[in-house]
């Protein structure tokens, strides 16, 4: 291992989740108790030998519950990301990095949220942060939706791109969720029409760029590519992993810098691919962090696989489509299958590189997964060679 | 309406917004404007700060029109605009504000067509109901 890093030496082995829905009975903590068996038995490993937990800030079910209730063994690693969304791949991340340096063997992360049916954050006035929200919120800048439609402004008006380029992103989510009976929008075609005339939630952005509220959990279990071997499912392999934290950044409402369209994409692209074999031509099918549609053109070009301005134009005759140039999104993504901060796009991930997705992308062997855009980020590269 | 929940940092912005002033936190050794206030230079890590006096002219950056769902009072103004003002004086300084007709007056009070991005503009300051003076912005050109 030495000199190689983390490049392939830990490897996903399961994944799990529960149904997605605008609203299910059980509460967080059993949802999330689910989603971690889930994945052990599709694993093919035992409660008891897991050593090692990672899950976002926001994740309200702590270690402590979640090992207790399952049948965790004795942990030695547990760590949280944070910033939202934007710690999605990082869960991973520490769990790969812990297993490579002999921390723990066993790792899994989760994340378990009732979105859909629990309160919106924004809503919340008791716990103003004095900064940025003594800047922001007074003056009716109170959403996420808001934040980053603002930066969607900026980006249209920049780069000439249009509500169609929008379209496109959410489209070939939707697509791909009336592919996958799991998907939240599972038949239920989005036309158009329906786009165009759909109402607003902060102009220039619709209801359909919007992701999904969603009540679900989903986890997956990292180990290394030694012990991936002896497991029930092929290993994908985490070739690649990276976060992002810009110099001079701003959070979510990032107009403070010299350049508030280069977001933490950019730098966690660097590091991902600096210690990558892989390059952006070597990705066939891509999982983009999709919680707003415009976040897909501005990580399309953080990641590389255009240049500065042209993410939009990238979109253009059915490119993010299976068929296209990088398909993306397969199981629909936070905008069509279930908005639970991006989990289900590294489990989606998953599938592409066990050929099991149910938008498939033949022989795909370099899968790109990344964490909210914005946000402080995080991304892995994941492949079934090695 | 939400009313600034400030800091150490950022209260002299408001205590000078309460006096009609537009001042932007600087570095008193190396001169480097910044924004949101913070505690030390990201340039030159020195401890001393000024607060520098703007022209309270700017232009627009961008904007966004709010739609519900919203906190009840925005929501009973919406559609409104929120800006970002680039300001003349550091052109990297941008502030978040509403462009309106004038102080005191309501979010939704410029029609949405009126607004575009490079427009000039041009700070007023609004009273709040508790005393806190947000600065607004208003259209150099109406």
């Amino acid at each position: 291992m030495a000199g190689n890093g983390l490049k392939d030496a830990t490897a996903i082995v399961g994944i799990g989740q529960t149904p997605f829905a605008k609203q299910l009975p059980e509460d967080e903590k059993t949802l999330a108790c689910r989603a971690v068996l889930a994945a052990l038995d599709d694993a093919g490993i035992a409660p008891g030998e897991v050593d090692a937990l990672a899950s976002y800030t926001m994740e309200e079910t702590d270690e402590v519950e979640l090992a207790k209730a399952v049948g965790l063994g004795d942990l030695t690693f547990f760590s949280k990301a944070g910033y939202g969304g934007g710690g999605s791949c990082a869960t991973v991340a520490h769990l790969a990095a812990a297993i490579a340096t002999g921390q723990a063997t066993v790792g899994v992360a989760w994340r378990s949220r009732k979105r859909g049916s629990g309160p919106r954050p924004w809503t919340d006035t008791t716990t103003q942060l004095p900064t940025p929200a003594q800047w922001t919120r007074p003056y009716g800048l109170l959403r996420p939706a808001d934040e980053i439609a603002m930066l969607a402004r900026r980006y249209l008006h920049e780069y000439g791109a249009t509500r169609d380029h929008l379209f496109n992103v959410a489209l070939a989510c939707r697509n791909r969720a009336n592919q996958n009976p799991a998907a939240v929008m599972y038949e239920r075609p989005l036309t158009r029409e329906m786009y165009m005339t759909s109402r607003w939630i902060s102009e220039p952005l619709c209801l359909f760029d919007n992701c999904l509220e969603t009540d679900g959990a989903l986890a997956c279990v990292v180990v290394s590519r030694e012990r991936a071997r002896d497991c029930r499912r092929a290993p994908v392999y985490v070739h690649s992993a990276a976060q992002g934290l810009p110099a001079q950044h701003h959070g979510m409402v990032n107009y403070w810098n010299d350049d508030p369209l280069t977001g933490p994409a950019w730098t966690a692209a660097r590091q991902l691919w600096k210690h990558a074999d892989l390059t952006p031509d070597d990705i066939d099918v891509a999982q983009i962090y999709d919680a707003f549609t415009v976040l897909i053109p501005l990580s399309l070009e953080g990641y590389g696989f255009c240049r500065r301005g042209e993410g939009a134009a990238y979109t253009e005759g059915g490119a993010l489509e299976i068929g296209g140039r990088l398909p993306v999104n397969t199981g629909g993504g936070g905008l069509s299958e279930a908005y639970v901060h991006g989990f289900n796009l590294i489990t989606e991930g998953v599938r592409q590189l066990r050929g099991t997705s149910t938008a498939q992308v033949p022989g795909a062997t370099g899968c790109l997964v990344t964490a909210g855009e914005g946000v402080p980020t995080s991304a892995l590269l994941l492949t079934n060679r090695s | 309406m939400l009313t600034p929940v400030t800091d150490a940092d950022g209260a002299p912005f408001w205590e000078y917004a309460a006096r009609g002033e537009l001042r932007v936190q600087a570095c008193a050794d190396c001169g480097e404007p910044r924004f949101p206030p913070r505690p030390c230079c990201p340039h030159c890590q020195s401890f001393a700060h000024e607060w520098r006096a703007t022209s309270g002219r700017g232009r627009v950056w961008s904007y966004v029109l709010p739609h519900p769902p919203l906190l009840p009072d925005y929501a009973a103004q919406a559609p409104y605009n929120v800006i970002v003002v680039e300001l003349d004086d550091a052109p990297r300084i941008r502030l978040v504000g509403n462009l309106v007709t004038g102080p005191g007056a309501p979010l939704d009070s410029v029609p949405a067509d009126r607004i575009r991005i490079g427009a000039r503009v041009q700070v007023v300051f609004s009273t709040l109901d508790d005393g806190t003076c947000l600065p607004q912005w208003i259209l150099e050109r109406p």
